[in-house]
């Protein structure tokens, strides 16, 4: 019974290498087989999972949204907790600033901002526990946010603040609150240089927080922990805040790579800080993980890179009274510095004695009214990147969506035509009226909003009115000195025709009703196989209807939709509905679901990932999946859960990268693991033969 | 006492079979592709030959329709378990096969000596096959594959 398939020691003692070798091989492959069949199991066990949270009936979207929130509200990895725990704060009876309970309440965000118009400082507790809440909101917004102007007529922007709040509060007190009849776009550069930034920062989050589909930030260049250093937020905070600004500072940095890239109005209009360049692309930014690039100085962190680019501060400032055109060209860009590991340590000064050239400093000081520059936009020649090269293909990957990021966050636009590197700043690029033409055909749009650059008036129209450039920190509207501006976007574009309104619900509609078809599949199938007794695989269009009818019991016209549902080709009025239900799969949203699993997965290693450090432990790994089984009423025993975070773990190095963990819910293709199936035992079954003309594969 | 110890067992081993099962059964009419079965019982901890799956396939397969149905997979699986039919492989046996396949005890095989070994002899892997095991688990820059520690990292604890 069992004699084939034992294997004894005495058959590898025999004189005869050939008969032992064979035998040795047996061994390899049924061992190794079985190792890649354990594998496989995992990954269909775990994907099942997640299956069913896609196809349990509900939107994906909400399902999605309910599952993250789930997750970050149950989720407390022990090193979040400790470190940004704000339950341990204790809050003075003697301190008479607001107190803040969530969620927050409109008239809590009013009072803040009554409170700080009144000079008075919020506690550190509040400002943590205001910051764990918005960096949780954060997370949920894609990188480039959409609103269109159909519900209410107006849309506020507003450019830099540079912590100047008593432009902001102007701004509020002439404009309104935002609400959710005033919605608002703070086109990034909160912080830094101005002496409230904190205050501006959480005004803004608090507004946030009450009407998050009312208000939009845009990150600036200045939402930058290494920029901030320079220009003085970091140092606001650490003195505003004696005992806690450190943690507050490192909350903020997560914070602020958070923050989205871009906001598009009406499909037509994109608000961005800095601007484009001749390779912005769109459709790449809306892709890429924005919280990876913490600093768009510098790129992200890679587990395996030899060298990495990092900013480098000069001690070598100048105080200049130029102009606009007499801006230094400063730079030639230094050669790299060498490997990682050599200057890990070093503190930022240490590079300045490598840099070849000067960087110039224009700093326009507000308190300190020279009216030798007002005329002067300011220019801000900032740090130098220093890039090192390397092979690795995924790492050319990250540069190119480094860049994207530098370019929208740090560019400038220019009189000629063409794009040249932004040599002044050092980063990002100079952009003319031809590029702004390609990049507005290219992706439809009609305006492009960004701030970036001080002016006079607060605000300029540039490239043929295509480029509106806004500035809301002002110089107090005294003589010499530039205004604030904000914008309010209304019938900028035309209404959508009214053919264009309907289709767009038609869309949802049918992608909504897409997935519940998709969601009854097995009850269909059976449905179908009635009709089709001679078991070929195919229906009549009229049996479809029919059988989708008897199923879905929607009181729908099935035949009328059938054009829209049924997109696989039917020849002769006869569908192939297993076809019909692979093609239905993949006409949802081809992009969404092509992702869907992907973003899923990466949002949960996201958001274990807490020091996004790259890693998760197995620890905390585990913790995850028991509280997704607990989410989902499901039974996943404990040891099942072990195995997976071991088996998941490939190197064996204690810890899960992202890699790995994609890997463990990455499903190889059917057609594949059925001829490695059929592999294993082939050869010698004649019947095996009969399975060629499967029309599944 | 050992009736009801048994009993558990068995629905352990049920409940087992089932899961696994159920990973593979997209249609949700407890049926999967026949071709599924060997990875499906592999996955169960066991290491049959190319033959032993022939015969339990030739016991379960509905009608050679290349479907098989959950009614009988799982009798015929309980059965497999419970006499620990095909029983796995130690792994000092395993190291013994590598290292008869490694004439020249270099402890280590280069990926070409492997290659031939895995697709000309015993029970052959595909192209495919082999590609997989390469890739994953050839060290690239030596351009070999030592056994030892691939024995060590893959050979996972058959009580699941």
């Amino acid at each position: 019974m069992t004699s084939a398939s034992k294997v004894d020691l005495m058959d590898f003692i025999l004189p005869d290498h050939q008969t032992s070798a064979l035998k040795a091989a047996v061994l390899i492959q049924r061992w190794y087989r079985q190792y890649v069949a354990r594998t496989e199991m995992r990954r269909r066990y775990t994907w099942h999972i997640f299956q069913s949270i896609e196809y349990s009936g509900e939107q994906a979207q909400i399902k999605l949204y309910n599952f993250l929130g789930y997750l970050m509200d149950n989720f407390t990895p022990s090193k979040i907790s400790s470190y940004f725990c704000y339950q341990n704060i204790e809050v003075p009876e003697i301190y008479s600033g607001p107190h803040l309970t969530f969620p927050l309440t409109v008239e809590q965000a009013m009072g803040l901002v009554e409170a700080f118009r009144m000079k008075k400082q919020l506690h550190s507790r509040y400002v943590l526990q205001l910051l764990l809440e918005t960096w949780k909101l954060l997370r949920m917004f894609p990188n480039i946010n959409r609103i269109s102007t159909c519900h209410s007529k107006e849309i506020t922007i507003c450019g830099d603040l540079h912590g100047q709040l008593e432009d902001l509060l102007l701004i509020f007190y002439k404009n309104g609150m935002p609400s959710l009849e005033k919605p608002y776009v703070f086109n990034g550069d909160f912080v830094d240089r101005g002496k409230d930034s904190i205050e501006i920062l959480l005004i803004l989050f608090s507004f946030l927080l009450v009407y998050p589909s009312d208000v939009y930030l845009n990150r600036g260049n200045h939402e930058d922990h290494i920029v901030n250093l320079r220009y003085g937020f970091t140092k606001e905070v650490l003195t505003k805040y004696k005992m806690h600004g450190k943690r507050i500072v490192k909350l903020l940095q997560k914070i602020f790579s958070w923050l989205p890239l871009a906001t598009v109005i009406d499909q037509k209009v994109l608000v961005l800080h800095g601007g484009i360049s001749d390779t912005t692309d769109l459709s790449l930014l809306a892709r890429l993980d924005r919280h990876k690039y913490v600093s768009a100085l510098r790129p992200p962190k890679k587990r395996l890179m030899s060298s990495v680019g990092t900013s480098i501060d000069s001690d070598d400032e100048i105080w200049s009274n130029s102009r606009f055109n007499q801006r230094r060209t400063s730079l030639t860009y230094p050669k790299p510095l060498g490997e990682r590991d050599s200057f890990q340590n070093r503190s930022l000064q240490d590079f300045s004695d490598r840099l070849k050239a000067n960087v110039v400093e224009n700093e326009l000081e507000p308190q300190s009214r020279r009216p030798s520059i007002f005329n002067s936009v300011t220019t801000r020649s900032e740090k130098e990147i220093t890039l090192s090269v390397s092979s690795d293909s995924a790492y050319s990957d990250t540069m190119e969506e480094w860049k994207q990021i530098l370019d929208l966050l740090w560019s400038d636009p220019m009189t000629p035509d063409g794009c040249i590197p932004n040599e002044v700043r050092g980063g990002g690029c100079y952009w003319g009226p031809d590029v702004t033409e390609d990049f507005l055909n290219k992706h439809n749009l009609q305006l492009i909003i960004r701030s970036h650059e001080c002016k006079q008036d607060g605000y300029e129209f540039c490239h043929n009115r295509k480029v509106l450039t806004l500035f809301s920190a002002s110089n107090y509207y005294d003589v010499g000195s530039n205004r604030g501006a904000y914008y309010q976007a209304s019938n900028l574009t035309r209404e959508l025709s009214v053919r264009q309104s309907i289709g767009r619900t038609e869309r949802s509609a049918l992608k909504v009703l897409r997935e519940q078809l998709f969601a009854h599949r097995s009850d269909l199938i059976c449905a179908f196989k009635k009709f089709d007794s001679n078991k070929t695989g195919l229906v009549s269009l009229s049996e479809w209807a029919n059988a989708v009818e008897s199923v879905m019991h929607l009181n729908l016209p099935w035949r009328m939709l059938r054009y829209q549902l049924v997109t696989c080709k039917t020849s002769d009025g006869v569908i192939n509905y297993y076809e019909w239900f692979n093609q239905l799969h993949i006409d949802q949203s081809l992009l969404e679901t092509l992702y869907r699993h992907r973003s899923t997965l990466e949002t949960i290693f996201r958001i274990v990932d807490t020091d996004n450090s790259g890693f998760i432990t197995i620890e905390d790994f585990r913790q995850t999946w028991k509280l997704l089984s607990i989410y989902l009423k499901m039974e996943i025993t404990d040891e099942a859960i072990c195995d997976l975070a071991i088996a998941i773990d490939s190197n064996q190095d204690g810890s899960i990268d992202i890699d790995e963990f994609m890997e463990a819910f990455r499903l190889t293709d059917k057609k594949s693991r059925l001829e490695r199936g059929r592999s294993m035992f082939m050869g010698t079954a004649p019947d095996l033969t009969k399975l060629e003309g499967d029309p599944n594969i | 006492m050992a009736e009801s110890k048994q009993s558990a067992e068995l629905t352990e081993v049920q409940k087992k079979i089932r899961a696994t099962f159920e990973a593979f059964d997209y249609e949700f009419n407890n049926t999967v592709d026949v071709r599924e079965i060997g990875t499906i019982i592999y996955a169960l901890g066991c290491f049959p030959s190319q033959k032993d799956l022939h015969d339990f396939i030739a016991q379960v397969e509905e009608d050679h329709t290349g479907w098989i149905h959950l009614d009988k997979f799982l009798p015929a699986m309980t059965e497999v378990l419970l006499e620990h039919k095909f029983p796995p492989i130690p792994e000092d046996l395993v190291l013994q096969a590598f290292e008869v396949l490694d004439k020249e005890k270099k402890g280590y095989l280069d990926p070409e000596e492997l290659t031939k070994y895995m697709t000309q002899e015993g029970e052959p892997f595909t192209q495919v096959e082999m590609d997989e095991m390469l890739t994953a688990h050839a060290d690239h820059e030596k351009n070999c594959i030592c056994y030892k520690d691939l024995i060590s990292q893959l050979t996972i604890d058959p009580d699941l």
